[in-house]
């Protein structure tokens, strides 16, 4: 008997085909698929709830093999049942979110607390204002309590640090303000139109990573072989949406260290990334480019011509402002030996994209299971070892060099866009897809379950911030809270993705 | 010092010296033209996934509109969306463009609380809250401080404490979770104080609108000061809109 069902990245399955197991084996199953492989990991793991039972659906990358193996196993809502998290702790957060959803109790969960406290979620008699916080009693120690609402334009979340004086030793990251019901408005929005712009909306720092997802998994339903220059707008899009979002972070690095030069320089020169992003398709960010079985915005050899000399004159001053803050010695005593996470820990915790790359850990989507026009070179992904705040910085410095690279190589021969009929995308009926994206941050897993009439039935979004704020609070132990705010910035993970 | 120099004299002139008249490069789509060719006006309300568009006469509300732009793709010799980044108003009705119209989206001065432009013209601290919103208004919101947009030169900045600041400036549709912290963050913003909506989502709720996970009763309890469409909201839609609310 099958335990398992390997499918590639992108490909769509009949439901039945996924191998149905008893929990225990389904346990059994997806903890030895993990053991001591360093090349294997939890991509997603999330229940659809039918009536009073809940399918669970196990989704285990390897990287090696290029494959992403699917199980599954049927339960009943409100079941107390042992956890995979006891023998693997890739699996912590997807059991809390199961719990949450379903009612599951696990007996053996090391930390057992809510996630995001959805809308629709089983047990409705607490609120987010009640989260039991892990808490000391101590007359040494004290805590500090920050947010959701803090002290800058950004996202919502609230940190609870229990510090020895100056020292960190423990963060608590609670989340969840964000909650939007994405995954539940997916369903109920009927259009494809509307449900494009939900995947803009799941993380508009990431619309490009998101929205590639979305189309990529709805091609791949609908049984739909996109043309070579949707490809290419998709794989030319999701680097530059690199290139802006590393160039912001460094210059937000650079604010947390009182930098004004490197912040200011750096600030400058994302604009020209994003402004190149409206030239292109009318928004900064990059909303309304990615279609599903369309573009509105053919790329031509003007527009590549174009961004040759964007690179002209961002090249140099980048590099020269590089040149600069990574010699600089009050530079580098705030980011070298800040935020250490070391491999084993993100091995532990199973991080992806730059938050396993940073500590040795080869996580990459475009080199793993190629999408889009990674299918057409080797993609090196660019690894530190060190884990700290300087491998994160070294990181986008480096990938900002690869990305252009890749860039010029892409537009050098610029595919022709053909004005085509839009192709009629209904899915298959009962049938399961899952697309994976190697987003800036790392990888995007989009998920989706039709019924028998071919309608959607369940989409599951997972951002790769599900896996890696962990690794945040892993980073600021022994810190001091005044390094608080780089270590979160050379992270720089989403709160929207996160809460959905 | 001296390569401090260098990389100094190689950024050039970076600010836009006048954020009023500067051209934004490229397709932007700022405020739509509606013609008056007749068109199918069913398809035409269908077209559009956020239910902004109205007819008879043919109408597109910007606190709906997330600029997607299919409707001006699907019928181009009706629906035009020009590179006019000046969109903010402070009525609802002041954000509905009609069919053979195209005159410039202004505010009504008329009801403009007159604390505001006495109190804040020289100086107006705001106090950002992102109530579910999607970290790409945020996103501009950041890139107006930087060097190129600079809104601090006209006195406009965003503070660490509500105690400090003049005004709320909300970004998102603003979930259940996130109410109770926008109510106590106004709460801590001493009078008088303006309510700003920024972008789609937090004037209209956006794609999110009908969600069962909002809560909108905040905008229902306070009349928003201004509403400045976008998604996301450009740099220069953000700061034209302050300068006009606060006269400058």
């Amino acid at each position: 008997m099958n335990y398992i069902v390997a499918i590639k990245n992108n490909q769509t399955i009949p439901l039945k085909d996924i191998p149905e197991q008893s929990y225990t084996t389904f346990l059994e199953t997806n903890i030895n698929l993990l053991k001591d492989r360093d090349d294997r990991h939890c991509v997603n793991y999330f229940g659809f709830g039918v009536g009073d039972t809940v399918r669970l659906f196990c989704c285990i990358a390897d990287d090696s093999m290029h494959q992403i193996y699917l199980s599954s196993c049927v339960i009943n809502k409100g079941t107390t049942l042992n956890s995979f998290s006891k023998f693997n702790l890739n699996f912590e957060k997807f059991e809390r979110e199961i719990s949450e959803n379903f009612g599951i109790r696990y007996t053996d969960h090391p930390w057992f607390k809510p996630v995001r406290y959805p809308f629709n979620r089983f047990d409705k008699s607490k609120s987010i204002s009640e989260y039991p916080f892990y808490n000391v009693d101590s007359e040494e120690l004290h805590e500090v309590g920050v947010g959701p609402v803090h002290a800058g334009i950004i996202e919502p979340g609230h940190f609870r640090f229990i510090c020895n004086g100056e020292q960190i030793m423990h963060l608590e990251i609670q989340l969840g303000y964000q909650h939007r019901g994405i995954e539940q408005l997916f369903l109920q929005k009927k259009s494809l139109l509307e449900r494009t712009i939900l995947a803009e909306s799941i993380a508009g720092d990431t619309t490009v990573g998101h929205t590639t997802a979305f189309a990529n998994l709805w091609e791949s339903l609908a049984g739909y072989q996109s043309p070579e220059d949707l490809q290419f707008s998709r794989t030319l899009a999701l680097e530059l949406e690199r290139i802006a979002i590393h160039t912001g972070d460094l210059s937000a690095l650079c604010t947390d260290i009182a930098y004004q030069l490197g912040s200011s320089v750096f600030g400058r020169l994302r604009t020209p990334i994003v402004n190149y992003f409206q030239e292109w398709s009318g928004n900064r960010l990059a909303k309304g480019l990615i279609r599903v079985g369309k573009t509105n915005f053919p790329y031509n050899d003007q527009l590549a011509k174009r961004l040759e000399s964007v690179f002209v004159a961002y090249e140099p001053d980048f590099n020269e402002m590089c040149t600069k803050l990574f010699k600089l010695p009050s530079a580098l005593s705030r980011f070298e030996r800040t935020g250490v996470v070391t491999l084993d820990e993100v091995k532990s915790i199973g991080t992806v994209g730059m938050a396993a790359r940073m500590s040795g850990l080869n996580r990459d989507i475009r080199l793993s299971h190629p999408h889009n026009l990674y299918t057409t070179f080797e993609h090196q992904p660019i690894i530190k070892h060190h884990g700290d705040v300087y491998s994160r910085a070294q990181i986008r410095r480096e990938e900002i060099w690869q990305s252009i690279n890749y860039i010029k190589s892409l537009i050098s021969k610029v595919p022709e866009f053909k004005r085509v009929v839009e192709p009629d995308l209904k899915p298959q009926a009962n049938a399961f897809a899952l697309s994976l994206v190697e987003g800036w941050r790392g990888e995007i897993c989009h998920c989706a379950i039709t019924n028998d009439k071919g309608e959607l039935a369940l989409y599951k979004v997972k951002d790769p911030s599900f896996h890696n704020w962990l690794a945040l609070a892993q980073a600021v132990r022994n810190n001091e809270i005044s390094d608080f705010p780089i270590c979160n910035k050379s992270f720089n993970l989403s709160y929207c993705g996160h809460d959905l | 010092m001296f390569d401090n120099i260098k990389i100094l004299y190689h950024q050039g002139k970076q600010f836009i010296p006048n954020v009023k008249t500067v051209e934004v490069p490229g397709v932007f789509r700022g405020r739509p033209i509606i013609s008056t060719v007749n068109v199918d006006n069913q398809v035409l309300v269908s077209v559009c996934p956020l239910g902004a568009i109205e007819v008879s006469p043919v109408r597109i509300n910007l606190g709906k509109c997330n600029f997607c732009g299919e409707c001006s793709f699907k019928f181009p010799e009706k629906v035009k969306f020009t590179k006019d980044y000046k969109l903010a108003s402070n009525t609802p009705e002041g954000l509905i463009v009609t069919e053979g119209i195209d005159k410039p989206i202004q505010l009504d001065d008329s009801i403009i609380r007159p604390e505001i432009r006495k109190l804040f013209k020289g100086s107006l601290k705001l106090r950002q809250v992102s109530a579910a919103g999607d970290n790409s208004c945020e996103l501009e919101l950041n890139a107006s401080n930087n060097v190129q947009f600079d809104v601090s030169r006209f006195g406009i900045e965003f503070v660490a404490s509500p105690r400090h600041a003049d005004g709320v400036v909300i970004t998102g549709p603003i979930s259940q979770n996130m109410a109770t912290a926008l109510q106590i963050t106004y709460d801590a913003i001493p009078e008088p104080k303006m309510v700003i909506l920024i972008g789609v989502d937090a004037i209209s709720g956006g794609i999110f609108a009908g969600s069962p996970a909002l809560d909108r009763s905040f905008i229902e309890k306070y009349k928003p000061d201004l509403y400045i469409p976008g998604n996301p909201v450009h740099p220069l839609s953000f700061i034209n809109g302050l300068l006009s609310l606060l006269g400058k």
